[in-house]
């Protein structure tokens, strides 16, 4: 076959059908519909396989994308399953809610002159076909003696369950919900990431063995120190999470009808406030809902708040549309659902009716002066530029701090900002207990909380003394049974070598 | 019963761990139900198997419950917990939708979906040696591991009580095992001193110059006015917040009072916070968000009530115990 080259590969992407805006913000059905096989072939056809893919550079946990590309052209889909999954075993969670734009997308050559390949939907396709399948990664357990103790069920936790459980570990992950899942089931709507998706990425968990005991809260009901002493835990995962939402301290923050989006996301996606009362938690949408921040978080909860009926809902973010750190497709979805956005806007002050109710904010308009530390424009607000506007909602969704219970109850070492503190191994100042995803890093992503996840399992079993094929190919110390019959048992699985 | 536990009881045992996991993964959520005692028509209390949770528990904390997969998830107080036994006990006040729900149909032998805890920062039991014990409503049952737990660290323990009327009383010997001098005020008169309770931490006050500490858990303006009480005589006192929650891990901040001019998530940083600088006012205005919503819930739930009450096959559970 002759090379691909940029001429000849179809210049279009691929159609990926989705629901109409018009029809979609009246229910909660996915937004982007995935595509068929046909279409993920022809988008399959766009990837030019380059010799140095920048692609697997530019993702967070380096899958081989055009790789699994060619398995897929190969027609060997349960293949390319596994090579995918080598790197990544939620495919159909990541190629939904990763950032492509600014991994592997963003870095593809195609799209220096055309649309990038489409890495993310292919990726979906290719998790959702495992799925619907019932494909698992077929590994060979062989069992060890130790035990791992997992706190918080997010993908950082899952991830590094699973390599765990996978290198022969028995291991338990506590969650403090009464469902698995982490944000994926809490924060991130059904219209983006289907429940019976994370169900179908939970359960090839639970067929690795992994224990997931939800309605524990890990810190208060035993403490991580207990874990690694009378519990037992040869090693502990910390992965609990950024989550504590940050308000503003502006007048007017306590009236009736102001809350964070994770508490709006969590009445409606956990608890299912959309059905009230048939479901007993309440949520009180208002009629117009005026939402600050734009990242995903916002974006989320404004799109939930047009599907639960609200009239009309508002983004009110301090910079502009360039610096909203929310996924493209996401910022451009909600515009097309007709959310009216206020950019470089911030809020002063939220006001109440004689209730205490929120009737209204008073905003300031802001210009973008000098790059920051981080290198975004500074907003600043411009004088005498105030204005208000009516809303019955003010929804927060500004940021998150670290979560404090697990710094309340027990010694581990936090950083100023509170996150555990950790070395470059994913350590934290106990020994044998590491910690990974948001608790550490702050509110990043989901990708990036599983490749932290990934990379703990790694610093775990060199901790435990597990040796495996992916760190270590043969011992030097290698034992007669070992390498008996001339069977290298590390090549195939893990042999477990105790260093000392 | 035992083997039955085991296999419901939401977290294993240490010991537990070793002998393997549940066959589906997911270990069985549910929390059985051993002990039920009906006080009054709107307040009884529940005994649950949760050794783990008995262990950890400390007073001032509390559980967060999800009575069925429909539920809402609700805050309540651990009332007292026993280790030997492996339970903790709620007393839970009938108010709204959920607690009714819970009153018609949690029994001995059942079971509980979810319950998680012990949450929050336990009460900081002080070198105090001279305290007022004060519990009012639902604060009755909480404010008791509290008046223990000083009596333990050697303090002088007054426990003031209040019920509207005297056939609302309970845990009145528990409270005289541990209290030096104890005191039930009625409403109504129609037991011990007549009136709220804060005239019972004014006498108190009168015959005791000497008192430390106050320690006051009931409806908000029960606790606002025992504040108000003890803030001339300058005499430290601790409430216990109670404003609408979610998860309990400080994740939502629903949760969130005012304290001392700052937000504080009651959830991860109280309950307990000094009365002085609490603004309740802000917390009196928060508890009211979902009014709407819970008449309308409470409305329809009870109508759901009254029509299956008429349909013969369901007459044996219908009314109260
Ligand atoms: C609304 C929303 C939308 C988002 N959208 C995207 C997106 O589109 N793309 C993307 O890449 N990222 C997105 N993110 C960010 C991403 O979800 C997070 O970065 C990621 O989930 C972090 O994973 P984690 O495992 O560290 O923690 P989490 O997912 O937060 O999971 C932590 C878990 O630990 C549990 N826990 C906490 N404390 C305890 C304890 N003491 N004991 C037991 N359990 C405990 C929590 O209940 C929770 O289930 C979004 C975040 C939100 C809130
Ligand atoms: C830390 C804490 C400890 C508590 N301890 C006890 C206790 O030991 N015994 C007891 O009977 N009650 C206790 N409560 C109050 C109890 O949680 C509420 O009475 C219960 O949630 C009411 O639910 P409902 O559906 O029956 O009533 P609703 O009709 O929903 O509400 C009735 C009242 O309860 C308040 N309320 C409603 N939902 C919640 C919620 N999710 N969280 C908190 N308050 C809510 C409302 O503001 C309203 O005033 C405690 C609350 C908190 C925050
Ligand atoms: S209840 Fe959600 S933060 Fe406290």
């Amino acid at each position: 076959m002759a090379r691909k080259t940029i001429r000849t590969i179809p210049q279009e992407r691929a159609v990926m059908p989705v629901q109409e805006p018009e029809i979609r913000t009246g229910n909660f059905d996915e937004v982007a519909q995935g595509f068929n096989l046909e279409n993920a072939l022809i988008e399959c056809e766009r990837c030019l396989v380059c010799p140095q893919a920048a692609c697997i550079a530019g993702c967070p946990v380096g899958i081989d994308i055009p790789g699994f590309i060619c398995k897929i052209i190969d027609k060997d889909y349960r293949g390319a399953y596994n090579l995918m999954t080598d790197a990544n075993f939620l495919p159909a969670i990541c190629g939904r809610v990763c950032p492509q734009e600014d991994q592997c997308e963003g870095v593809c050559p195609v799209g220096d002159t055309l649309e990038p390949v489409a890495i993310g939907r292919l990726e979906r396709w290719l998790g959702d076909l495992a799925i619907a399948e019932g494909w698992t990664k077929e590994s060979h357990i062989e069992p060890n003696r130790f035990r791992v103790g997992i706190i918080g069920s997010g993908p950082a936790g899952m991830a590094c369950a699973a390599d765990l459980a996978k290198a022969g570990c028995a291991v338990t992950v506590y969650e403090a919900l009464h469902e698995p899942g982490g944000v994926l089931r809490y924060g991130i709507p059904e219209f983006r990431l289907p429940n019976s998706v994370v169900d179908a990425e939970i359960g090839n968990l639970i067929k690795l063995g992994i224990e997931i005991k939800c309605n524990t809260l890990a810190g208060r009901l035993f403490t991580v120190e207990d874990m690694i002493g009378e519990m037992g835990y040869d090693a502990v995962f910390i992965g609990t999470g950024a989550g504590s939402p940050r308000f503003m301290d502006i007048p007017g923050e306590n009236l009736n009808g102001v809350l964070s989006a994770n508490e709006l996301l969590t009445r409606c996606n956990l608890m299912k406030a959309g059905q009230f009362p048939e479901y007993d938690t309440p949520l009180h949408l208002g009629r117009r809902v005026a939402v600050i921040g734009s990242g995903n978080t916002a974006m989320d909860a404004m799109r939930v708040s047009l599907r639960l009926g609200a009239e009309k809902v508002y983004c009110v973010y301090r910079r502009t549309e360039a610096e909203s750190p929310a996924r493209v497709e996401e910022i451009h979805h909600a515009q097309e659902e007709g959310i009216e956005f206020h950019w470089l806007t911030a809020p002063v002050e939220i006001l109440g009716d004689s209730d205490s109710n929120v009737r209204g904010m008073k905003c300031i308009r802001m210009e973008l002066g000098e790059p920051d530390a981080s290198g975004r424009r500074r907003p600043e607000p411009i004088e005498d530029s105030e204005y208000e506007f009516e809303t019955d909602m003010v929804v927060y969704a500004i940021g998150t701090t670290a979560n404090p219970i697990l710094g309340q109850t027990s010694h581990i070492r936090l950083n100023e900002r509170g996150y555990i503190e950790t070395d470059e191994n994913l350590a934290t100042s106990l020994a044998g207990v590491y910690a990974g995803g948001d608790i550490v890093t702050g509110a990043a992503t989901v990708i990036l909380a599983m490749g932290a996840g990934r990379k703990a399992a790694r610093s775990i079993k060199t901790y435990l003394g597990i040796r495996d094929s992916e760190t270590a190919h043969r011992p030097e110390y290698a034992t007669i049974e070992t390498s008996m019959f001339g069977i290298d048992r590390a090549e195939r699985n893990f042999v477990r070598v105790r260093l000392e | 019963m035992v083997d039955h536990d085991n296999r419901r009881d939401g977290v294993t045992r240490a010991r537990d761990l070793t002998s393997g996991a549940n066959m589906d993964g997911i270990a069985a959520s549910g929390f059985p139900i051993l002990a039920r005692t009906d006080f009054s028509d709107t307040t009884f209390l529940l005994e649950i198997y949760h050794p783990t949770m008995a262990r950890a528990a400390r007073p001032g904390q509390f559980v967060i419950l999800i009575a069925h997969d429909h539920g809402e998830r609700i805050p309540l107080t651990i009332a007292d917990f026993d280790p030997a036994k492996g339970t903790i006990t709620l007393v839970i006040q009938a108010v709204g939708k959920t607690t009714r729900e819970m009153q018609r149909d949690f029994r001995k032998g059942g079971n509980i979906l979810g319950m998680v805890g012990p949450m929050g920062e336990p009460s900081h039991i002080s070198e105090a040696k001279k305290v007022i014990c004060v519990g009012g409503g639902l604060g009755v049952a909480p404010i008791f591991p509290q008046a223990r737990g000083f009596k333990q660290a050697g303090a002088y323990v007054i426990g003031v009580v209040g019920f509207r009327s005297s056939d609302l009383i309970f845990w009145e010997d528990k409270f005289r095992q541990v209290c030096d001098e104890f005191m039930i005020c009625t409403d109504d008169g129609s037991a011990g001193l007549k009136g709220l309770v804060t005239e019972g931490i004014e006498a108190a006050i009168a015959r005791h110059p000497d008192i430390d500490e106050v320690v006051a858990i009931g409806p908000p303006i029960m606790m606002k006015a025992c504040a108000e009480a003890t803030r001339p005589h300058k005499i430290k006192t601790i409430v216990s917040l109670n404003p609408i929650m979610v998860d309990g891990t400080g994740m939502c901040g629903g949760c969130r009072v005012r304290v001392g001019g700052r937000i504080k998530f009651a959830c991860v940083d109280g309950p307990d916070f000094d009365g002085h600088d609490v603004d309740f006012d802000d917390l009196m205005t928060r508890l009211q968000r979902f009014k709407e919503d819970e008449r309308m819930a409470l409305e329809k739930w009870s109508e759901n009530c009254r029509r299956l009450a008429l349909e013969p096959s369901q007459t044996g559970e219908k009314g109260g115990s």
